[in-house]
């Protein structure tokens, strides 16, 4: 277990050095809030019927999403991308470790690190001055901040069995253009996800990309009940447990039958 | 002439891997489209906002990306200018006969992105569909203008981005919120937003003078004359001009930093 620890504290203290360019996308970010801010407030402003969130609510998710943007699977580790193609992996299967608890924590890395440079900056202004509410109750905060963890470790499962996949298709630029918009659009981050149309609510609901942010959010403003709360973190460990069983066994079939690239 | 010359270099050497080509498309037509959707959603709830159909806001939304993928599909070259200019290709650049922006424009065109185009063009399409606009009308005039406005605006933002480089070296990240906010912000109609964002989308980013203001002339949404909107694209134009002023007052205070 101590390896996997100091590889992600490694990677940590690495990721840690993109100082300049986390300052620059904190400012796209908030940029990118304040215009949905006012956006939703100029549809919010048309309607007197009740939705499913209110405004303050879809404000509040907005800012959250803003906030933990980078927990989203949306990007793939480059440098172990670059060792599948040019055959540097051969090296990795060679020692005495479990390849995919590697990759695996060199995702988490690779999530955690951005999100705690550009979380804090964000929530503290929007909190302040832009609509973002603290969480409903003590209780919902707390049991937010547990889904927050399972987030991560989901999204980290989803990344790690996106690079698994790399050892079938190699260049992965495909997927590499999906996943992020993919991410974008079922996570909620784009639009939240109760504002979706009724009838795409059932696949909503179950589809994994909605443990990764809609859950916690939901949680946050109260939209999910405390009661219930706990529902929603079984089925975001379930989908964790689906993802790293499935890209464990993926890695193993792969490590005993593929063709190193390169030379 | 040239240009096309170099235009059809690049055409030919990302053809030579066609069926990846058409993958990376696809994919990327299925990517920008998301954008759409996210608009779709939020009118699917509330039909109507400030008296905007979705149809009304599609014809904003496909020109504001129809001019954002032409922009971006000569711009590869701009976005990599810091690069060169760090490891002192810009040199190699200057010491050819032919005009510097020229060059940096057609480096490495990317067909791909033009598939934003394509994705624009639809939706603007489908919307048009919706009114009864003749195909030869004013209304069609004022769409085309709008979209070359547009398609210079973001261009000569490209183009500011790249030639503070001379000053900073590295990229200015932080101007991507001109760009890829700008983007964004004209998704939707200018009225969406209160005072101080639209005076700056008006008077330092003519955003709105390209896109917002002819279609809500055309659309009678504001008290413009259809003539005045039919001509306000052209500050893009203008605004294109600026920037290569811009980049020319840069390139001349230019020293290598190569090694």
């Amino acid at each position: 277990m101590n390896g996997y620890l100091a590889i992600l504290k490694m990677r940590m203290k690495t990721l840690l050095q993109y100082r300049t360019a986390a300052f620059a996308a904190v400012t796209t970010e908030f940029f990118w809030g304040l215009i949905m801010m006012m956006i939703y407030q100029a549809f919010f402003s048309s309607t007197t019927a009740k939705e499913p969130l209110s405004l303050s609510q879809s404000i509040t998710f907005l800012w959250l999403g803003q906030a933990l943007i980078q927990l989203l699977p949306w990007t793939i580790d480059k440098e172990l991308e670059a060792q599948i193609k040019n055959g540097n992996v051969a090296y990795e299967l060679v020692r005495p470790v479990d390849l995919y608890a590697i990759w695996f924590a060199r995702a988490l890395a690779l999530r955690l690190i951005p999100t705690l440079m550009r979380c804090f900056p964000i929530l503290i202004l929007a909190g302040l001055f832009f609509g973002l509410e603290p969480p409903v109750s003590g209780q919902a905060g707390a049991l937010f901040a547990i889904s927050i963890i399972l987030a991560l470790f989901l999204s980290s499962a989803i990344s790690t069995l996106v690079m698994v996949s790399l050892f079938w298709t190699i260049s992965g630029e495909g997927i590499q253009r999906l996943l992020p918009n993919i991410s974008l659009l079922l996570s909620g981050l784009m639009v939240p996800l109760p504002l979706f149309p009724h009838w795409l609510q059932p696949f909503l609901s179950i589809q994994p990309f909605r443990g990764v942010l809609d859950i916690p959010c939901r949680i946050y403003t109260g939209v999910i009940p405390i009661d219930t709360a706990f529902y929603f973190l079984g089925f975001q460990l379930a989908w964790i447990c689906c993802f790293v069983w499935f890209g464990h066994k993926l890695m193993k079939k792969a490590a005993r039958h593929f063709v190193i690239q390169g030379g | 002439m040239l240009f096309w010359k170099l235009i059809s270099s690049s055409f030919r050497s990302q053809m030579q891997y066609s069926a990846s080509f058409l993958t990376l498309c696809i994919a990327h037509l299925f990517s920008t489209s998301i954008y759409f959707l996210g608009v779709w959603v939020l009118f699917d709830r509330f039909q109507m906002v400030k008296g905007w159909t979705v149809y009304e806001v599609g014809l904003i939304y496909g020109i504001v990306h129809i001019g954002f993928g032409l922009g971006e599909s000569f711009a590869r070259g701009f976005e990599r200018f810091s690069y060169m200019l760090i490891q002192g290709d810009f040199d190699r650049v200057l010491l050819r006969p032919i005009n510097p922006l020229l060059q940096i424009a057609a480096h490495d065109i990317q067909l791909l992105r033009l598939s934003r185009c394509i994705q624009g063009a639809f939706i603007l399409g489908w919307s048009a569909s919706h009114f009864s606009f003749a195909f030869i009308s004013i209304q069609t005039l004022v769409i085309i203008f709008s979209i070359i406005g547009t398609t210079c605006l973001f261009y000569g933002l490209l183009v500011i981005q790249a030639a503070l480089s001379f000053w900073t070296t590295e990229t200015l990240e932080i101007m991507n919120i001109t760009t890829y906010g700008g983007l964004q912000t004209g998704q939707y109609p200018m009225s969406f937003y209160n005072r101080s964002f639209r005076l700056i989308f008006t008077f330092v980013i003519p955003l709105s003078c390209v896109a917002y203001y002819p279609i809500a002339a055309l659309l009678q949404r504001e008290s413009i004359p259809i003539w005045a909107a039919s001509i306000a694209p052209v500050t893009g134009l203008i605004f294109l001009y600026l920037a290569c002023q811009l980049w020319h007052i840069g390139s001349r205070r230019y020293h290598s930093t190569g090694c």
